[in-house]
């Protein structure tokens, strides 16, 4: 049983892996993104449990702003992705410029909680 | 051209009994005739600055104390002072304290003055005597007219109503002898009595007919009952004390008392007869005067200086010496003119206001036997002119310790005409070391002399003699159980040598020596203490007490062990032996103990603590290290660096996976407008970005918003014109 389990599991992951490959390129850009996002954060949390969460402040806004960036990305993909049809209307530049912008706003604040 | 009966043996003892009795309840005090250290004192307090005086009243008291001390100054300031002088007699508008104190210094400086200014200045002070007028300005008028009387003798003077003007200043008396200011005031005072009497004096000198005799007498009654109210000190100085009139400023003793003598003794002057004050009166004035030493003021230097000048001046007037009058007041002792009540006397040769003081002082009190010096008397007037020819004589001289046995009796002092010092030789034969006190008498030579000088019977003074002590037959040893000596070692105390031994609980320490005076007697000092020292610096201090010459100490260290605090080691044994009488006191080390003392049970009391230095207190105090927070522990430098790398991993993947995914720049506009706005775009992303970085570092909110203001601005512009570029570029290709 372990065995067709695996096999399973990797005829799930092929099946998985194909289907990602369907999506367009600047969809795989911005989930590449999140992915870097997302590890950094996951590496600053480990420090932190190594070493002790001494300048707390600092700590949030380091794994805040990773976690910002990424939902900011997250949303941009909602957004840019053609399938979604609730956003059929809006531009994709329009979505882009937006996803510059609240990044800009949000490592200003970061910036300024960092200390 | 003077006779005198020789008075009777009988009074010599009943004098001489009056004396003793007199003499014994006082006690010594040495008061120091006038001398250089006056003189140049005053030099320096009445200097007058840029050459002239603050004020007329304080040139006539400069001089005149220059003139008593005989100090040759006035012909420096003559020349300003005299024109202030005469300005002050010229001018219509001066007052009578003005006119009264510019005609003193005119009577010292004698400056040119015309005889019609004093004329007009005589009317002037005669029309302002009047019954009404205040004491203070009684006493300047008629002043100014007695010194107008001396300086210029064609002016008119004399008073008209003399006996009215006595009678107005006498009705302003009180009965205990002092005076009220004016009628219209209550309070009476000794300072206004010093007033009255020398205005009274000086109405006497002006009067045009002689005033009625009992009037006279009357004052001379008043001034006997003000010097009832004398206040007296213990060592037999007399003084006035000081008060306070409403209305007039404070007058303090040494004010009251000169006042008083310059009144008693004008009036004295301007009498005939005797006032009779007692003489050990004057003799406690004149001490009284001394015993204020050197003054740092001004005003209360010419007050002494005067008054005592006034107590020794001598008046050029026959007297006639009243036998029943003297015998009235012969309850008052001690004035030599006593002796004369048998007789009655005619002397025409300058006589006393009052009986001139004479002052005994010592030059030295302390006398050494090792110099064997003389004993020296000075005998003088209070203001330090030589007296008329005397003998002192040393009536008795007795131990402090020892009031009843005199030492040496009635012995006479020699006169030496070169040092004017009495001397007696050789009275350190007979004295030993100590404390004695001296009691001298002086008998003056003739008889005239005793009805002028007042010497003040006996006078005690302490006198003291130092001397070498021998300190001899010092041993020290260390004796058993029963009192047998088991180390006995003889120590020479004027040397250097230090013994050292050992001893145990259970054994004494002895130490004995001897000391004797230069005449072989019994000497008890002051400090005769053993120390003994332990290394550790406690102390313990024993008295050495004596049976006669021996002075011995045994110490039983079996009864000492608490009290050393059953301390062990090595003490240090230190004599003192010290008198003030003593020229050779010693602290000495005799040596060291090595003391054994058994172990200190659990109550025992602890040493004290050594003695902190004194001055170790303003030394430096110890650092205050203040930590306000410890600070957090921070991760080793070597880990961090490592998590910096790693982070950076995460953002190589992300390009690698870039690349992978095969990105380009196919999107990127040609032509060159849209490229350069592309450019723009790109570079006001990166200009925000390290206006971040930069913020973090340096710079601060308000900056960072501000430039990011102008940097947003341009990048929404140039991120506005590429996007809506781009946006119309792919609905083209869409629609295409």
């Amino acid at each position: 049983m372990a065995r067709s389990t695996s096999k399973d599991a990797q005829d799930l992951f092929r099946a998985l892996w194909s289907a990602y490959s369907a999506t367009p390129t600047n969809l795989k850009i911005i989930d590449l993104y999140v992915m870097y996002a997302v590890f950094t954060a996951l590496i600053q949390v480990v420090y932190m449990a190594l070493v002790g969460s001494f300048p707390f402040n600092s700590f949030l806004s380091g794994v805040l702003s990773c976690v910002g960036t990424a939902v900011l990305a997250v949303c941009l993909r909602i957004q840019v992705n053609k399938e979604n049809k609730e956003f059929k209307d809006l531009a994709p530049e329009r979505a882009f410029a937006d996803f510059v912008l609240c990044n800009l706003v949000l490592h200003l604040v970061i910036m300024n909680f960092l200390g | 051209m003077a006779f005198v009966r020789a008075p009777s043996p009988f009074l010599l003892v009943l004098v001489l009994a009056l004396s003793i009795f007199a003499a014994i309840t006082a006690t010594t005090t040495i008061p120091q005739p006038i001398s250089d250290h006056h003189r140049s004192a005053a030099l320096n307090l009445f200097a007058p600055s840029h050459g002239s005086f603050p004020s007329l009243q304080d040139a006539y008291e400069a001089l005149r104390v220059f003139e008593i001390l005989g100090i040759e100054e006035k012909h420096r300031v003559s020349t300003d002072t005299c024109k202030v002088v005469l300005e002050n007699l010229s001018s219509l508008s001066s007052s009578l304290k003005d006119l009264f104190y510019a005609l003193k210094v005119n009577g010292i400086l004698k400056c040119k003055v015309n005889g019609e200014v004093f004329e007009g200045i005589a009317s002037r002070l005669k029309a302002s005597i009047s019954d009404a007028s205040p004491l203070p300005d009684l006493y300047y008028s008629i002043g100014g007219l007695v010194l107008i009387k001396d300086q210029d003798s064609n002016v008119d003077v004399l008073l008209a109503d003399a006996t009215g003007t006595f009678q107005s200043i006498k009705a302003q008396s009180q009965s205990d002898g002092k005076w009220r200011y004016s009628s219209d005031k209550t309070e009476s005072s000794a300072y206004a009595a010093g007033l009255a009497f020398e205005a009274l004096a000086g109405v006497i000198s002006l009067a045009s007919s002689e005033i009625d005799q009992s009037k006279v007498n009357t004052v001379k009654h008043d001034i006997l009952k003000l010097f009832d109210s004398i206040e007296k000190n213990d060592d037999g100085s007399f003084y006035f004390d000081g008060e306070t009139v409403g209305g007039h400023e404070h007058q303090d003793s040494l004010s009251t008392t000169s006042s008083v003598v310059r009144g008693v003794t004008a009036f004295a002057a301007a009498v005939s007869g005797e006032i009779n004050l007692p003489g050990d009166k004057t003799l406690g004035l004149a001490k009284f005067l001394l015993g204020i030493g050197v003054p740092g003021d001004a005003k209360d230097f010419f007050n002494q200086v005067e008054s005592l000048a006034f107590l020794e001046s001598k008046r050029q007037v026959p007297i006639q010496v009243n036998l029943l009058f003297k015998f009235v007041l012969q309850q008052y002792f001690f004035s030599f003119c006593f002796l004369f009540f048998s007789a009655n006397v005619t002397l025409d040769l300058s006589c006393c206001r009052v009986t001139i003081p004479l002052i005994l002082s010592l030059p030295e009190t302390v006398y050494s036997l090792t110099t064997k010096g003389q004993l020296k008397v000075r005998v003088s007037t209070a203001l330090g002119s030589a007296a008329p020819p005397l003998v002192v004589k040393l009536v008795r001289a007795f131990s402090s310790g020892a009031k009843d046995s005199s030492i040496i009796e009635s012995k006479e002092l020699q006169y030496d005409k070169r040092s004017g010092l009495h001397v007696l030789d050789g009275f350190t034969n007979n004295v030993d070391v100590g404390t004695y006190v001296f009691v001298f008498e002086i008998v003056l030579h003739d008889t005239h002399s005793k009805q002028v000088y007042a010497t003040g019977g006996q006078i005690h003074m302490p006198i003291y003699v130092t001397g070498i002590i021998a300190v001899s037959n010092a041993e020290i040893g260390v004796l058993g159980d029963l009192g047998s000596v088991q180390t006995k070692k003889a120590l020479d105390l004027a040397g250097n040598d230090v013994v050292s031994f050992s001893a145990n609980h259970l054994q004494k320490l002895r130490f004995s020596f001897q000391l004797a005076t230069p005449h072989g007697h019994v000497f008890k000092p002051h400090q005769a203490i053993l120390k003994f020292r332990h290394e550790i610096k406690v102390e313990h201090v024993f008295v050495i007490g004596n049976v006669g010459k021996k002075f011995e100490i045994t110490l039983d260290f079996l009864g000492l062990v608490e009290k050393l605090f059953y301390l062990s080691g090595k003490y240090d044994i230190e004599l003192t032996v010290g008198d003030a009488a003593m020229e050779n006191s010693f602290i000495r080390l005799l040596g060291h103990v090595k003391l054994d003392l058994p172990e200190a049970p659990e109550k025992a009391a602890q040493p004290p603590a050594p003695p902190v230095d004194p001055y170790s207190r303003y030394g430096p105090k110890t650092e205050i290290t203040h930590l306000f927070r410890t600070p957090e522990k921070r991760p080793p430098q070597n880990l961090s660096i490592t998590f910096l790398g790693l982070i950076l991993l995460p953002f190589l993947g992300f390009l690698i996976g870039l690349l992978r995914l095969g990105v380009n720049l196919k999107n990127f506009p040609s032509s060159t407008v849209p490229a350069a706005f592309a450019m723009l775009f790109q570079l006001s992303i990166a200009a925000v970005l390290l206006l971040y970085v930069l913020f973090w570092l340096k710079l601060d909110l308000f900056t960072t918003l501000k430039t990011l203001g102008f940097l947003g601005a341009f990048l929404m512009f140039s991120g506005h014109r590429i996007l809506s570029y781009l946006a119309s570029t792919s609905t083209k290709l869409k629609s295409a």
